[in-house]
């Protein structure tokens, strides 16, 4: 395979306006989860959950797994290994180092299983390989309609428990304190990363579910410190990210989720980059007048 | 004068141990009141006493004339400074708001109002200069003065200080205990402050509750900090040396709560 080809298989735009018509699903698909991977990803961040999204998204695979050989719902699998991970997650991983080693069990125990149902499954290959990958070209109605109700119902949920939810995350003692019910935020919050990580992983796959879940939100944060521009960042992000992804993937021969992340890495880089410079110069928003008291 | 804080019969205890028992108390608007003791006599468990979120062995504990609940507007807290992870998207002035409506549901309908406000806030404990300064940046005597405006948000009746003062320099405990000195005349606000430590406040306190060894005692400084009343409370010879209008305590049993050298003495032989 020579350069050309290869560059032909990556990006093709060959008779692109007809197939712009035929993959509008997959593209409001895209939007959709770009938006609730942002919203979602600045809690995670705040909540230094990183680790946590990728167990849980191994244990999502499984579930996806047995459902495919057992011909049952994918995404009902997927969103009951990821629902049920988060949940032991939320109510045995109180201490941030006790979460990471849990973590670090449940993982490789999860990925073990999905491949062990993949092996026994006798399907289509391709099934297979979309559950690591992502699949999102081939999103129906249907498919869509389910994904975007899912979408809002957890995006209510967050926008009800926005405020003391980010009391709890950043500051859970004080939070304590004034009567908020952190605990309680902490299920709640794991419940709606699970149901965000079991949508997500029909674009991106389980391997790459990071890139829609916590880049974004990474990269905001190396911009701004604003809680609001940091969430607006993330949403713009993710949704250039995902959307622009699938657009770019439209024509070549190879899955959605390389675009999709390279797409997430790069605007990290600008951002890592910009946010370096900016704290180099000095630029922390502080007033420079004759120095007051500490 | 109605009190703002009222313990009756309280008592506390883990298991088999007894932090303190019968211990009756009311604390009056505007007092300066510090909290005493060795590690582990319940100082903390006073506070989490009043803040609502330990329950009583026995007796009872009011806080406005109401028994005390969790998440009470008449509780400003303020705790010790920590750390913030230096990417955490929040600046002072948001650490601040947190205090004003961080515990309220939904999100902020409207910005303006709260904006206002931390800015009155901002501006009543001197961090105008750097209200937009990401919080993992600022140095803790910077952020304790935000914790005091943070506690300030409710208007409280009762400033609940736990320890603000660990691991600031000794200008910046001044500069933040003066504050909260300050804070508290201006609104008549009661202070609980509970530390191991009296000197940087002992000019603003009007008594002291010492808990040790499952006792306690309650006076003004004068009465509680003396030789006989510590060595009675810690069951052992205890000093009490009163130079320049500080206080030293020679020999307490329990030598890591005191940071001067001449304390650790009796402690190391044990």
């Amino acid at each position: 395979m020579d350069l050309d080809s290869i560059l032909g298989a990556i990006f093709n735009f060959d008779n692109y306006g007809e197939l712009l018509v035929l993959v509008q699903n997959s593209i409001w698909a895209g939007a959709i989860l770009g938006l609730l991977g942002g919203l979602v990803g600045t809690f995670v961040m705040k909540r230094d959950l990183a680790f946590a999204v990728h167990g849980i998204s191994e244990l999502s695979f499984a579930g996806a797994a047995f459902a495919l050989l057992i011909g049952a719902d994918v995404v009902f699998g997927s969103l009951i290994g990821s629902v049920a991970a988060a949940l032991l997650l939320g109510i045995m991983g109180v201490r941030a180092r006790d979460k990471n080693s849990i973590i670090g069990v449940i993982m490789p125990f999860g990925l073990g299983l999905g491949i062990l149902f993949l092996s026994l499954y006798q399907g289509r290959a391709a099934n297979k390989f979309g559950l690591l990958t992502g699949q999102i070209v081939s999103v129906d109605t249907v498919q869509l309609q389910v994904l975007a109700g899912t979408a809002v119902v957890i995006m209510l949920v967050l926008l009800a428990i926005w405020r003391p939810l980010n009391f709890a995350s950043v500051d859970p003692d004080l939070a304590e304190a004034r009567g908020v019910p952190v605990r309680t935020l902490a299920v709640v919050f794991m419940i709606v990363l699970g149901v965000s990580v079991a949508l997500s992983i029909q674009v991106v796959g389980a391997l790459l579910v990071l890139a829609l879940l916590i880049t974004p939100a990474a990269a905001a944060l190396r911009v701004t410190s604003s809680p609001v521009a940091a969430v607006v960042l993330s949403v713009v992000f993710a949704v250039t990210a995902t959307v622009g992804g699938i657009l770019l993937a439209l024509g070549g021969r190879i899955p959605i989720s390389p675009y999709v992340t390279t797409l997430s890495f790069l605007i990290y880089v600008v951002c890592r980059v910009f946010g370096s410079v900016r704290a180099a110069r000095g630029i922390n928003g502080r007033v420079l007048t004759a120095s007051r008291q500490p | 004068m109605k009190s703002v804080v009222s313990l009756r019969g309280a008592c506390l205890k883990f298991g088999q141990r007894t932090l303190w028992e019968d211990l009756d108390l009311d604390i009056r608007p505007g007092e300066f009141f510090a909290v005493l003791g060795p590690n582990g006599s319940g100082k903390t468990s006073f506070l989490k006493v009043l803040l609502g979120l330990q329950k009583l062995h026995s007796g009872q504990a009011e806080l406005g004339g109401r028994p005390v609940e969790r998440g009470s507007s008449l509780i400003g807290y303020i705790p010790q400074q920590k750390s913030f992870p230096p990417d955490t998207p929040m600046r002072a002035r948001d650490l601040v708001a947190l205090g004003v409506d961080g515990h309220r549901w939904g999100i902020r309908l409207q910005p303006g109002k709260t904006n206002r406000k931390v800015d009155q806030l901002l501006h009543m404990v001197g961090a105008d200069d750097y209200a937009k300064v990401p919080v993992g940046q600022l140095s803790g005597g910077e952020q304790q003065r935000l914790r005091v405006a943070q506690a300030l948000a409710t208007a409280p009746q009762v400033l609940l200080c736990d320890e603000p003062l660990l691991s600031l320099d000794l200008h910046h405990q001044q500069a933040v205990s003066a504050l909260i000195h300050q804070q508290s005349r201006e609104h008549n606000t009661a202070v609980v402050f509970v530390t191991h430590e009296i000197n940087p406040i002992i000019e603003y306190v009007d008594r002291v509750l010492y808990l040790a060894g499952g006792r306690f005692r309650v006076g003004t400084p004068d009465e509680v900090m003396t030789t006989e009343v510590l060595s009675d409370l810690y069951g052992s010879n205890v000093e009490v040396i009163h130079a320049n209008g500080r206080i030293v305590v020679v020999g307490l049993p329990d030598a890591t709560t005191h940071h001067h050298g001449a304390d650790s003495l009796a402690g190391e032989v044990a």
